[in-house]
């Protein structure tokens, strides 16, 4: 979209039938559920990432084809399984997770993981094996090192983090199927994603309001990319 | 509604008490919807000191309907009211009837209100639901062009008009989703004698309001409910072809709304009582006069059912069930 599309988009996002608060409150449920699935997903993804670049041993190849496999989960299939999962019938039912944020959390947690463990890896052998190899004659611990390497892969780590949150945060299927796109009649999101969100309105031919739904998530993921570039940026001049 | 005016104190105060109590316990138990479970008891918590807490007050119904009560705008209009008066949340899930019933079989609802006899029908015989109500009702329509290639308009019967549009080969959009309309539709062909086939006859798996669109942009026919299609109308290029009973057409376009609990001897943790007070809420006179006065483009889109001074007792059990039958 071109910048000349903003002026004409702004009085139409003010004149939209929705009630006050409501892309506010979906905003909000978005970023919630996908930042901490990201996060979450950041948490164990890196340090496998690291542990994987560091050892060798055989089937490490199959371990990573596998990894990337995982990139092409399909949303819905993840979200059918998360279902499964927490429904009141399942493993996990007793903690009444259906139609909550928590279960859109475990099943964007699921779809990101794939893309950051896949990409950090990439990155972490991308580091030239001299700089592990200067920290530990330097009499650095192999978390020392660890570090090291992190830190000159930080670039690819921020790329793989941006790629689970772009990931999470623009699926559909499984925020659908496990959350239930559910609004309270203050019109307040519970589990109503931007995605649902514009599902919904689609579904009730509302294609204008879908799309500037749509531009309202386009602007929210480019956001959260400058953010994250910018704190790269700042990284490289400190 | 004065009667219920200390009942109703009683809840918000109680609200308040759930709701602060909800805020000091560290956490919150049920994650995400523990913190809004809070936020509404806090807003009521000055409506008195309170005395002790109303059984149901904090706690959360779910219900899984269809998406043409949701879609229409009508639960969001009068469910404010459901949960000021018991201080609870109602999470409303619009599904389509076929994955309502799955939710509710599958223990994760605690009310269903869907719109296909037959399938509610088999819910309760196969013993989910419970304490079935008539709700509300209006009727289906067949739209289609203006232009009307197969020439249905003043047809009085639905299955020739059907029929009609299969012998023209005429373009026709079919949800394919299992949901109420679909199923009505499939029964609309049965009854008609003809198997739906070919290339004019397109299953979209979509929503009303998605086939209502790929019908206008194809010039094709479908059948919709009265409530989607006035919703849209401004927006779609179809007219009304074949009127449902409402405008005097025939009673096999009829759509009745039901609402059912889910049993709580099937599902343990349903949550039941909060299930019944809400059909008790809805089947109310007061309610069911908001759901006649819920109005869209100055339309009416629903008509109570659930009050009246002559018994049905086929409301209650599945269609055709007789107590002398040793059918079950």
């Amino acid at each position: 979209m071109s910048l000349a599309a903003i002026p004409q988009l702004a009085p139409a996002l003010l004149d939209l039938p929705f009630r006050e608060g409501y892309v506010w409150s979906i905003v909000y449920v978005s970023l919630y559920v996908s930042v901490t699935a990201v996060a979450v997903s950041t948490l164990v993804s890196v340090p496998v990432a690291v542990a994987l670049g560091f050892a060798e041993f055989p089937g490490k190849g199959f371990v990573k084809s596998v990894i990337n496999t995982g990139m092409g989960f399909p949303s819905v299939v993840v979200g059918l399984v998360v279902l499964f999962a927490v429904s009141n019938q399942g493993p996990l039912g007793s903690l009444e997770l259906i139609f909550t944020r928590e279960a859109m959390i475990m099943s964007q947690f699921v779809l990101a993981t794939p893309p950051i463990t896949a990409i950090s890896l990439a990155a972490v052998d991308g580091v030239d094996d001299g700089v592990r190899d200067a920290a530990r004659a330097l009499g650095g611990t192999r978390i020392d090192a660890a570090l090291v390497v992190l830190k000159e892969a930080r670039y690819g780590i921020a790329t793989a983090v941006l790629a689970g949150f772009g990931r999470a945060v623009s699926e559909v299927g499984s925020v659908l199927i496990v959350g239930g796109n559910i609004t309270g009649p203050d019109g307040v999101s519970k589990t109503r994603t931007l995605t649902t969100a514009i599902q919904l309105e689609a579904r009730q031919g509302q294609y204008e309001t879908a799309m500037i739904l749509g531009a309202v998530l386009v602007a929210l993921v480019l956001t959260v990319n400058a953010v994250v570039v910018r704190f790269g940026d700042g990284g490289v001049n400190a | 509604m004065t009667i219920q005016r200390r009942e109703f104190v009683a809840a918000l105060s109680a609200a308040g008490i759930v709701g602060t109590a909800g805020c000091s316990s560290a956490g919150g138990g049920s994650g995400g919807s523990g913190g809004d479970g809070g936020t509404g008891g806090n807003e009521t918590s000055d409506g008195g000191s309170a005395s002790e807490a109303v059984g149901v007050a904090g706690e959360t119904l779910t219900l899984t309907t269809t998406t043409s009560t949701y879609d229409t705008g009508l639960l969001d209009a009068i469910h404010t009211d459901f949960e000021e008066m018991y201080g609870v949340e109602v999470d409303a899930v619009a599904q389509g009837t076929g994955a309502a019933l799955e939710t509710a079989r599958n223990g994760d609802s605690d009310i269903v209100m869907v719109h296909a006899r037959g399938l509610e029908d088999e819910f309760l015989r196969n013993g989910y639901g419970v304490n079935r109500r008539d709700l509300m009702f209006n009727d289906f329509v067949i739209v289609g062009p203006e232009s009307d290639p197969a020439g249905i308009q003043g047809t009085s019967s639905a299955t020739e008009a059907l029929t009609t549009i299969a012998d023209a080969g005429a373009s026709f959009v079919s949800r394919g989703d299992n949901s109420g309309t679909h199923t009505k539709e499939l029964n609309l062909w049965e009854a008609a004698g003809t198997d739906p086939g070919g290339d004019w006859y397109q299953e979209t798996g979509s929503g009303m309001g998605e086939a209502l669109n790929i019908a206008t942009q194809q010039g094709a026919y479908t059948l919709s409910d009265r409530g989607t299609y006035i919703s849209q109308r401004s927006e779609i290029d179809l007219t009304i072809l074949v009127q449902g009973p409402i405008e005097d057409g025939p009673e096999t376009l009829a759509n009745p709304y039901g609402v059912m609990a889910v049993n709580p001897g099937v599902h343990e943790d349903a949550n039941y009582d909060l299930a019944m007070a809400y059909i008790g809420w809805i089947t109310s006179p007061s309610v069911q006069a908001s759901i006649s006065e819920y109005r869209v483009d100055g339309e009416q889109l629903f008509f109570p059912r659930a009050v009246s001074e002559d018994p049905d007792f086929q409301q209650y059990v599945p269609e055709g069930w007789s107590g002398d039958s040793d059918d079950e």
